[in-house]
């Protein structure tokens, strides 16, 4: 077992997103498809952690807490998948080799367990990040 | 007695589904069923039923709290921050009709606004690569007569485009194609086991980030050149032997998504599958499209290039004439390096989908964003103003991710007082227009 792993983390839709997005931002569906990180489970085991486990992942970029999960669409170990959306969108970083284009899929990430640590609504993780929150 | 309507179009993904039946009161009013619709589409139509929607625009007040404010504040606020800004953002488009683009760009004309649109973080990189080395594609219709080779590449539309394997690519039975998924064979290539990886005949699991290697690999064993033991985590033996079920179709497709176009290499990745495609050409028929996510992103493309030959990140702020720099136009680019005076979203929510560098920078400046929704962006906004739900409370035409034109249709009437994407975008050019004429 070990404090925080290095896992490849990429971000994409997942038909729940879609589904929350058109229930709404602000929805529960919505935040419960995108407030998460889908893990291999040897990946959960190797950090100590059950299913349902908060997380604190952090990049280059920042960092976010959103909570590990497995998935049935498959994931290798070292492998690790936050659905597109405001959460993925704290660590995802802004450059974008001249393409337009940011770096949505494939950058390295820490995740270690954060079971104290809350997880913000959609707009509260974007209003943080941009100093707008009221505390 | 309520009414059903049918040949509805689904505004939601690039699939546009144009075959929903929905049940509306006879008032008008209310939605009460949805046939035929995945479940997005479904939720896209129900979800007008729900308490909650905003109904007036709202202005942000210094403690962070909305004020409903009229339309005519609201259009003059937008307007007077239109002509102050040197270089306003406009940013959006893909969930509207082509005629609301076409009145958002005379403004942008006026303004000297840069009018990008989702493409700029979705199939961006797919546009580089398609103004350097072509596309040889075909509609979903011959898809569906004829393809008896279907690879999806990086892209996963049990997910992202849910009735697209059923209306075109694996299930249907067409003219060529009789005997429906029996008669196909379907690839596909992801990292991830995905629920298309399940549907498929064959998944080729590459290692995340090394697709440009492996269509690398997959057109020297075309041309039947020597490979490594292992491309990207696949045996070579799978990719000769893969290759050469290919070769003996009569009429094959890549459909590719996002795995491509965000992964690194971008426009590369794309590039390569399109060279690909072309070289599949020499042994028989094979054609390429991009899985285009929202409804009308490609409809956004459609309007600028034959307005100004660019298809995203049309900057016009020189007034007198179009340019377009990937990285340099691009929104998110010009977010980060804080090079607009002001921003301006429609039908869009980049507060959720943009990296959060280029949100913390908009959230700097005068904002005004236009949605039917509140949303992750309208609540950093200064100003929100809502809408009718194009394709749902408004027609308006949309372009297919194939480029077929598809007229959406309105179902039911908008909450009472509320305007049209056209209504506003119209009001706010007159406002402008007047502004300038004054000043
Ligand atoms: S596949 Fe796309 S267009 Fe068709 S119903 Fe589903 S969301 Fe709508």
């Amino acid at each position: 077992m070990v404090e925080k792993i290095t896992l490849n983390l990429i971000t994409c839709r997942s038909i729940q997103q879609g589904v929350g997005m058109e229930a709404g931002k602000t929805s529960k569906k919505y935040f419960d498809a995108c407030s998460i990180i889908e893990m291999h489970e040897d990946d959960m085991k190797n950090l100590g952690i059950l299913k349902n486990t908060n997380v604190r992942v952090t990049s280059a970029t920042g960092s976010v807490v959103v909570k590990a999960v497995t998935t049935r669409q498959e994931l290798v170990p070292g492998l690790a998948h936050i659905p597109m959306g405001p959460w993925a969108n704290r660590i995802v970083s802004a450059y974008t080799y001249s393409t337009g284009e940011p770096c949505f899929k494939g950058f390295p990430v820490e995740v270690e367990p954060a079971p104290s640590e809350q997880i913000l609504s959609a707009v509260d993780v974007v209003k943080d990040a941009c100093g707008l929150l009221k505390k | 007695m309520p009414k059903v309507v049918t040949d509805v179009t689904c505004p939601f993904c690039g699939t546009l589904c144009d075959d929903l039946e929905i049940t509306v009161s006879d008032d008008n009013k209310k939605i009460l069923s949805v046939k035929n619709a995945c479940a997005i589409g479904a939720e896209k139509f129900n979800h007008t039923k729900e308490p909650g929607r905003v109904t007036h625009p709202r202005m942000r007040q210094p403690d962070g709290t909305f004020k409903e404010i009229s339309y005519d504040e609201a259009i003059d606020f937008t307007a007077r921050m239109l002509v102050k800004s040197r270089k306003t953002l406009m940013y959006g488009w893909a969930s509207t009709s082509c005629q609301a683009m076409s009145i958002g760009h005379e403004i942008a004309e006026k303004v000297g606004g840069i009018v990008d649109n989702c493409a700029t973080v979705c199939h961006g990189s797919s546009l580089i690569a398609i103004q350097d080395v072509g596309i040889p594609s075909c509609t979903l219709g011959e898809i569906k007569n004829r393809a008896d080779r279907v690879i999806f590449w990086g892209c996963n539309p049990a997910h992202a485009h849910p009735r697209h394997m059923s209306r075109y690519s694996i299930f249907p039975r067409g003219f060529f194609t009789v005997k429906g998924h029996k008669g196909r064979k379907i690839y596909c290539v992801d990292c991830r086991h995905t629920d298309t990886a399940r549907v498929a005949d064959t998944f080729i699991q590459v290692q995340q980030g090394y697709d440009y290697e492996l269509l690398n690999a997959f057109r020297t064993a075309a041309r039947g050149g020597p490979l490594p033991d292992e491309i990207g985590g696949v045996p070579k033996e799978k990719v000769y032997e893969v290759v050469e079920e290919l070769k003996t179709g009569r009429f094959g497709v890549i459909f590719f998504g996002m795995g491509l176009t965000h992964t690194l290499g971008r426009n590369h990745n794309i590039d390569i599958a399109i060279s690909f495609t072309r070289d599949m050409n020499e042994f028989t028929k094979f054609n390429i499209i991009a899985m285009r996510g929202h409804w009308n992103v490609t409809g956004s493309g459609q309007v600028l290039s034959w307005q100004y030959g660019f298809p995203y990140a049309v900057d016009l702020s020189r007034l007198d004439k179009a340019r377009y720099q990937t990285g340099e136009t691009t929104s998110v680019d010009l977010l980060t390096r804080n090079e607009v005076e002001a921003c301006f979203y429609i039908a869009t929510d980049p507060g959720a989908h943009f990296p959060i560098a280029a949100m913390i920078s908009s959230s700097k400046k005068p904002t005004v964003t236009i949605d039917p929704h509140i949303n992750c962006t309208t609540e950093i906004s200064d100003v929100h103003i809502p809408v009718a739900m194009v394709g749902v409370e408004t027609g308006g035409c949309a372009y297919r991710m194939d480029n077929v034109p598809i007229e959406t249709r309105k179902v039911v009437d908008p909450p009472e007082g509320l305007l049209t994407d056209e209504e506003v975008l119209t009001r706010i050019l007159n406002r402008v227009n007047q502004l300038m004429e004054e000043a």
